[in-house]
């Protein structure tokens, strides 16, 4: 093989020798061994995950021929950006993890867990075979569920152990049923290959085959992204995760359910897209007033930002849904600015609740601007860009998924659409109202006595900084040079929606 | 008038007779071994087994038939035991499948002051029907071969003499198997009584008739049905199961729900693909009702055990719904396209069920309650034990890590898929994700903090349960990775 046929490979094995190094090797010197491993591996793969990027390679080889699973590895300029993306906020985690110790210890099997997660997540991004894509989705469970159960937060209701678990059974009936969407279209067309099945473009897939296919795929891709009424498992476990857990599983997870639709169940299907486009759209607007109207009635910051999520990943559903170029390519602009804004926040509320050792909003009050004034302006910050403010990367994906909206694709109900677009113009208003709303309560005003007295309530370390300071780089960058990531989109978008459409 | 001399094929039955030769040689040898000598019979048996595995191998190339009956005008020659690709599968989980159990067995017959001679000769006798079992062709040797197969077993489960359990899990054995052996004898019969025939390819041939079907021989299949059932556990022949594992030595527990199981799926499987296809459209909807209210009973039970042996046993009554489900999903004309679907679920699944009931055996050596709280934290303690039954158990649930486990579901999810049966795949997909519930709690317990003041077991790991653990985990990752042997069939 070539150079260029083993890079893909490359990159995901190594995080996975990573893990199997820290998770298989026992010992005492287990967590001393545990960041430079973790840091080692995770860098090496952002760099590899450049380098692939830039030479856009590919590996296409037999697997387990009796099932029809090929090996197949691709990227291209859908999945660079969220295979950026993750070994981004996988590196920063680990560097997170310098510093700031997990209370429940075990270092070792937590950096493990998180490098196999990274194998998980790169693999579904990578990969262009719908077995392996399945397979490679499975991966990230397990590995979440220990993150969540072990490591997590028992201020939830019902404890972290049940959080853990909704979020597995939830995900598994969802990708059980999109196994099922999988193999009736891979029996019917007689392959697995996403190449091979988007050029064909649903050509030789009867109407009725793509509709139950979408809706099975769909529904277990909606489980991941999620899409309302599916998102109940969301809070518990962003809530009770911890902080590297919140934010690779709102920074990375979530994209995948969003990712599927664009590279399977759209271009595969696209009949059975179209059929059932305007209740995605639906269901995806009710998502977005719904996470907004929520976020209003937290008093949790960080149950409020995982209803923000539900909120957002609406916006990314609704731009799926109008089945145009802009409004996927907004769909996936706002996939990579989400990752990297709720990201950062749920960063800034790890940093918060370590600190205070509560996200409640009434306990910590207000007054973060004067008792620390780099994380409260850092708050400030990545609330308004998650709020949309232009000039940030959170503008974009928003204004082009309601751009997509105003023009749905031919053969949908411009005027159904225009209702959506509004509907979701409303959201836009709620979620400035309950940011602006969190800023007031925690930010401004003055402390309470409680923490105007505690000596350890630090501001933001140089360290944090460190370690937060590329994805605010890159929020302001998007922000200001989108076309940077819409270059990359565009062209395999027009392809993937069939014939440059 | 052809002779009535038959020269019989020595190499395809050589390796149920070397197996039964072995169990008598081994009964005898015993009663001549002074008492601290009587180990070495375990070992003999294994190396037998070994042996008979290895005469497997000169009969891949090429189809083996004997016993054979002369054909006369259009009706073809048939033949009682046929060694082709599906009974060579099937020899092969079976004798490698009591290689492990005679390896866990080692440590369970000193330990439980079991007679030694007794309880190897009766597991091979056991192991011999269950080699002829996947070479008949005829519902006699089937019928004689199955019946081989459990008689020794109800002994095997009593041999713990002093223990009250043993008798009783033994009585239970025994009643559900004397039940339905007589059910699907008198189903049999019918059949027989209808077509005149034994063997299983001639009685399709007079079944494929394309006139209504006859309401005698409908009844005869169903009922033909009942005795497979209750060898796989399939409800409403499972009640004997968890009682039955329980109650016996935990490898032999092991034997019945993995090779004993899988004879009864070879069974099956040829009763119905063989004899019976073009009935396809009364047995395929039958079963396919029996494996979606198996899973789901088997799984739902299992959620509740607080015991590990009686959890496995719950478990391997789902997985048999998960092993029936191709089978359910087969039409007239489609029957040959499922078959290969349960080969390779039975094949994967005797692997990981075997990696499980090793690491159970163990821990039971020195947990005698075996309950799933003495799991808790065994990572901490014996970390490549735990890690074997983690990854067995992850197999189990059909997830990542445990790929074999992915794939076999994979296969099975396909057959009701590819044949139209959706809801069968739906009621299936549900009971995955229930069946995770109890399989990642239990995983999870190994990792977890021992509970204050409680000591995880620690301890010596004979060589006999060494390698028995080593070989099954050994079995599981490569599978993981590359499946293709097991898979080939499909």
């Amino acid at each position: 093989m070539s150079t260029s046929e083993l890079l893909l490979p490359l990159l995901l094995a190594l995080p996975l020798a990573g893990a199997l190094l820290l998770l298989l090797a026992g010992g005492p010197d287990g967590d001393r061994l545990a960041l430079p491993v973790g840091l080692g591996a995770s860098s090496l793969a952002l760099a590899t995950s450049v380098w692939a990027a830039a030479s856009n390679p590919a590996t296409d080889e037999r697997w387990v021929p009796e099932l029809g699973l090929r090996f197949h590895l691709g990227i291209d300029g859908v999945s660079a950006p969220l295979v950026l993306l993750t070994t981004l906020l996988v590196l920063l985690c680990m560097a997170y993890l310098v510093r700031v110790r997990p209370e429940a210890g075990r270092l070792r099997a937590l950096v493990g867990l998180l490098l196999l997660l990274e194998v998980g997540m790169l693999g579904t991004f990578l990969a262009l075979d719908m077995l392996l894509f399945f397979v490679f989705f499975e991966v990230v469970l397990i590995p979440m569920w220990f993150v969540i159960a072990q490591w997590g937060d028992d201020q939830v209701p019902g404890g972290r152990v049940r959080a853990a678990n909704v979020f597995i059974f939830y995900t598994l009936l969802g990708s059980a049923l999109m196994l099922l969407g999988i193999l009736l279209v891979g029996l019917s067309a007689g392959t697995f290959d996403l190449t091979e099945l988007a050029a064909r473009g649903g050509a030789g897939l009867s109407h009725r085959t793509q509709v139950l296919a979408f809706l099975a795929i769909g529904l277990g891709l909606a489980v991941k992204t999620p899409m309302w009424p599916l998102h109940s498992w969301l809070p518990d476990a962003h809530t009770a995760a911890p902080t590297v857990g919140s934010v690779l599983l709102a920074g990375v997870l979530l994209k995948m359910g969003t990712y599927g639709f664009v590279r399977i169940a759209v271009p595969v299907l696209p009949d059975g897209a179209h059929t059932l486009a305007p209740f995605l759209g639906a269901f995806a607007v009710v998502g977005i007033l719904y996470g907004a109207l929520a976020c209003l009635a937290q008093r949790d910051l960080k149950r409020l930002i995982a209803f923000s999520s539900v909120g957002h990943m609406g916006f990314v559903l609704l731009g799926i849904s109008t089945l145009t170029t802009t409004g996927i390519n907004g769909a996936l602009f706002a996939n990579v600015a989400h990752g990297l804004i709720t990201g950062l926040l749920f960063f800034l509320v790890g940093a918060l609740k370590d600190r205070h050792h509560t996200a409640d909003l009434e306990v910590l009050g207000g007054g973060l601007y004067e008792r620390m004034p780099r994380l409260g302006g850092l708050l400030a910050f990545a609330a308004v860009a998650s709020l949309g403010l232009p000039g940030l990367a959170g503008f974009w994906g928003e204004m082009l998924t309601l751009l997509g909206a105003f023009d749905p694709a031919g053969g949908l109900s411009r005027p159904y659409y225009l209702v959506l677009m509004a509907l979701a113009g409303t959201g836009v208003v709620l979620t400035t109202t309950y940011f602006v709303k969190v800023l007031r309560v925690v930010g401004q005003g003055t402390s309470f006595r409680a923490w105007k007295d505690a000596v350890l309530l630090r501001d933001a370390s140089t360290h944090e900084l460190v370690v937060w300071s590329p994805v605010v780089v890159l929020v302001v960058a998007f922000g200001l040079w989108p076309g940077w990531l819409l270059a990359a989109t565009t062209p395999v978008v027009r392809r993937l929606l069939g014939g440059g459409a | 008038m052809p002779s009535a001399v038959q020269s019989v094929d020595w190499a395809a039955v050589a390796p149920p007779t070397l197996v039964a030769v072995l169990a008598l040689f081994l009964l005898v040898l015993d009663t001549f071994l002074p008492p601290a000598r009587r180990q070495v019979t375990g070992w003999l048996a294994a190396i037998g087994l070994l042996g008979a595995l290895g005469l497997l191998v000169p009969l891949v190339d090429e189809k083996h038939e004997t016993f054979c009956v002369p054909g006369h005008g259009l009706v073809l020659p048939s033949c009682s035991y046929v060694v082709d690709e599906l009974t060579l599968v099937f020899q092969a989980l079976v004798l490698a499948g009591a290689v492990v159990v005679v390896l866990l067995s080692m440590d369970t017959v000193r330990l439980a002051r079991i007679p030694p001679g007794e309880y190897w000769f009766l597991l091979l006798a056991s192991v011999t029907g269950a080699l002829t079992l996947a070479a008949s062709r005829d519902v006699l040797t089937l019928v004689v071969s199955l019946e081989v197969v459990s008689l020794p077993a109800f002994a095997l489960v009593a041999l713990q003499r002093f223990d009250g359990r043993g008798s009783e899990a033994a009585l239970k054995l025994f009643l559900v198997s004397v039940v339905s052996t007589a059910v699907m004898l008198f189903g049999l019969s019918l059949i027989y009584g209808v077509t005149g025939q034994v063997f299983l390819d001639r009685i399709a041939t007079s079944l494929d008739d394309p006139g209504p079907k006859e309401p005698l021989l409908v009844v005869g299949v169903i009922l033909a049905l009942a005795g497979f059932g209750f060898k796989v556990a399939a409800v409403p022949f499972h009640f004997w199961a968890p009682d039955t594992y329980e109650g016996a030595p935990v490898p032999v527990a092991a034997y019945l729900s993995v090779v004993s199981k899988a004879a009864g799926f070879v069974g099956l499987a040829l009763l119905l693909t063989v004899g019976f296809p073009p009935y396809a459209d009364i047995w395929g909807p039958t079963i396919a009702v029996l494996a979606a209210v198996t899973m789901t009973v088997g799984n739902l039970a299992a959620l509740r055990q607080r015991q590990a042996v009686r959890l496995l046993a719950w478990s391997s009554v789902a997985q048999s719904g998960y092993m029936l489900v191709p089978l359910g999903a087969a039409r007239v004309g489609h029957v040959e396209d499922v078959l290969p679907a349960t080969v390779a679920y039975v094949l994967a699944y005797g692997v990981m069920n075997l990696g499980a009931f090793s690491v159970v055996t163990l821990v039971g050596r020195h947990r005698p309650a075996n309950l799933l709280a003495d799991y808790r934290g065994l990572a901490r303690t014996e970390p490549l034990t735990a890690f074997a039954l983690a990854f067995a158990l992850a197999c189990l649930a059909g997830l990542p890590p445990g790929l074999l486990g992915l794939f076999a579901k994979v296969v099975v999810f396909r057959a009701p898929v590819d044949q139209g049966v959706g809801w069968l795949a739906v009621v299936m997909a549900v009971n995955v994700v229930i069946g995770l519930a109890y399989y990642l709690t239990w995983a999870a317990s190994l990792y977890a903090r021992p509970e204050p003041g409680a000591h995880p077991p620690s301890y010596r790991i004979s060589w006999s349960d060494g390698i028995a653990v080593g070989v099954t985990l050994g079995a599981a990752v490569w599978l993981s990775v590359a499946p293709g042997l097991v898979l080939r069939f499909s």
